[in-house]
């Protein structure tokens, strides 16, 4: 096996991904490991450049006009020292009418300072589709800063969807920063759904503006805070054209010393326009809660099923 | 000795009396019907025994199977063997009807997928069609009632009360919750179902009837019933409830 091989297995091993799927010829993958592409497989359609940069890989990813690409392309970005830096430029074109579902695992599971940020600017061409499920694995220490930024441009009919989630470890520091412009009958989904715990600090910040006529945009976070965790979550949607709609929905759960907070701005200039907001913070649902005890279970492993679903 | 024994009960909200040292026993392996207008105070008494958040700070005394259970927590009543059905079940987020039907059921019992699965055919719910899906606003509300009920049937507790049981469901539905309700007393559960419908109160085999936080007549389910229908529902709170005058009616 060499190094690039084994970093490979290391790095998708900790995010529990099946090695076999880096065999198949149907599936497309992307795994970087620090500054280093360790592993790497295109499909017919999809056109992925890399560059080394200073602590890590600028990535320029194209999809054809008009192509599906079947399976989920398999995207992994890890450390597995404990300390380092790991920078990603991502810069991605969908093409009119291509679709595309990436599921990007990110992994740092020995994390005591490591620094991952992520750049991305992203453009989905007229009906085009772009789902992206970001999972990531961290340590236990909470050493983990996780710094991702994209700004999306979203075309007419096209469809950007985007799912973050914490599955396995402690936050340490997140601080998400994505901002989306959305043109006629196009489609926005935001979801973030992160667990806090310690003195993990979670930001986010989601703007997105409903520029085009018909044009629906869905930020929705989720966040449990526990011990001293502190989370501050900023939503923002604007809808300017008519018939755009918009809801932003931000639930936040608190236990012990948490601290959470949520600045919701919702905006609409055009008088055909419509937005909802929806926030709720603090302990969790009263009647969740009795209706679960009354089933016989414990306060706390009411509460560990309510928000355990609320990340799902 | 009743299952359960409630004496001189009285709840304050506020300042305002809303359970008037209320008195009953219920009775192991029958079924009861606690019967009233709307405000009678039947929900408030029943949040009283179960404990629930706001409905705790009574005065007298509740004994469950001879216990005093009026300090307990609720999660510490249900594991005595009480469980509550909400008049409007609560919705969440993300549970499934698997892990919500299954909640109650102990972690010693090694056939959960089998009592769950059963519980859901009790009230009409096809397992394969439900059983991923999430307990949240998308079911509609007589289905989440029916998926009360199922958790309730599947944790199978000793005392069951039932709040409104008929609200939100359909005819045929209803008679679905009715044959639920049999096989429960057919398994030997007490059951207390809180209802102003005729239809629900026929299937008790005793009544408590109450009315401006009081039980003004305990009896059996088809004395009180007829009282009811010709002098509660045309009243409905207007007179104050004379006591004397309705015992002297019913029996
Ligand atoms: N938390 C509360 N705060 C103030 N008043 C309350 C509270 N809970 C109940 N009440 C009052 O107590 C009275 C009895 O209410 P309860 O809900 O027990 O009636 P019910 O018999 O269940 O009626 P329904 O058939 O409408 O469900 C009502 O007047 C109600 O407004
Ligand atoms: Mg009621």
């Amino acid at each position: 096996m060499s190094a690039d091989q084994r970093l490979a297995s290391e790095i998708t091993g900790s995010a529990g991904i099946e090695s076999d799927m880096f065999k198949r010829k149907d599936i497309a993958h992307l795994l970087i490991h620090h500054d280093n592409v360790v592993g790497m497989h295109a499909v017919d359609g999809l056109e992925i450049k890399t560059k080394k940069i200073k602590d890590g890989v600028k990535i320029d990813l194209r999809l054809k006009e008009g192509t599906t690409v079947k399976n989920p392309v398999q995207m992994c970005f890890g450390m597995m020292p404990k300390k380092g830096l790991q920078h990603i430029v991502l810069n991605a074109v969908i093409e009119k009418d291509a679709h595309i579902n990436i599921l990007a695992h990110c992994t740092f599971p020995n994390a005591i300072d490591v620094k991952h940020v992520m750049d991305a600017e992203l453009t989905l061409e007229e009906n085009a589709s772009y789902k992206y499920y970001e999972r990531h694995v961290h340590s236990d220490k909470g050493g983990v800063q996780v710094i991702p930024k994209a700004k999306i441009h979203v075309g007419k009919h096209a469809r950007y969807i985007t799912d973050f989630e914490l599955l396995k470890g402690r936050v340490g520091l997140i601080d998400i920063d994505y901002e989306t412009t959305c043109e006629e009958k196009s489609t926005l989904e935001m979801n973030a759904r992160i667990n806090a715990t310690h003195e993990d600090k979670v930001k986010i910040r989601e703007i997105g503006h409903l520029n085009g006529a018909h044009s629906r945009g869905v930020l929705l976070s989720r966040v449990a805070v526990r011990d001293q965790a502190e989370a501050e979550v900023y939503s923002e949607l604007t809808a300017s054209a008519p018939y755009a709609r918009g809801h932003v929905d931000c639930k936040e759960i608190v236990q012990d010393d948490g601290i959470v907070s949520a600045i919701p701005i919702v905006k609409v200039n055009h008088p055909k326009a419509h937005i909802t907001h929806e926030a709720s913070l603090g302990s969790v649902d009263s009647k969740q809660l009795q209706t679960l005890m009354a089933r016989g279970l414990s306060e706390d492993d009411a509460t560990d099923l309510i928000i355990q679903g609320l990340l799902k | 000795m009743g299952l359960l024994e409630v004496k001189n009960l009285s709840l304050h909200i506020n300042g305002k009396h809303i359970l008037r040292d209320v008195t009953l026993d219920v009775w192991r392996g029958h079924i009861h019907a606690l019967v009233g207008t709307n405000g009678a105070g039947k929900s408030t008494l029943a949040s009283a025994i179960m404990g629930l958040e706001g409905y705790r700070e009574v005065t007298g005394k509740i004994y469950f199977k001879g216990e005093r259970i009026d300090d307990l927590s609720i999660d510490q009543r249900a594991q005595k063997g009480i469980t509550f059905g909400w008049q409007e079940p609560a919705r969440y987020e993300g549970i499934s009807v698997n892990d919500f039907v299954g909640a109650g059921i102990s972690n010693d019992e090694n056939d959960k997928e089998a009592i769950i699965a059963d519980a859901l055919q009790q009230v009409g719910m096809k397992p394969d069609d439900y059983l991923t899906r999430a307990v949240d606003e998308t079911l509609s509300g007589g289905e989440r009632k029916k998926i009360e009920l199922a958790s309730i049937i599947a944790m199978n507790p000793p005392f069951i009360m039932l709040d409104e049981p008929d609200s939100g469901i359909d005819v045929a539905t209803l008679e679905r919750m009715a044959d639920a309700i049999k096989l429960l007393k057919e398994r030997g559960t007490t059951v207390l179902l809180i209802t102003h419908s005729l239809a629900v109160m026929r299937q008790a085999d005793h009544a408590f009837l109450m009315c401006d936080g009081q039980i003004i007549e305990k009896n059996t389910a088809d004395k009180i019933i007829p009282y009811f229908e010709q002098n509660c529902i045309p009243c409905n709170h207007k007179n104050k409830p004379d006591i004397e005058r309705a015992r002297e009616a019913i029996e």
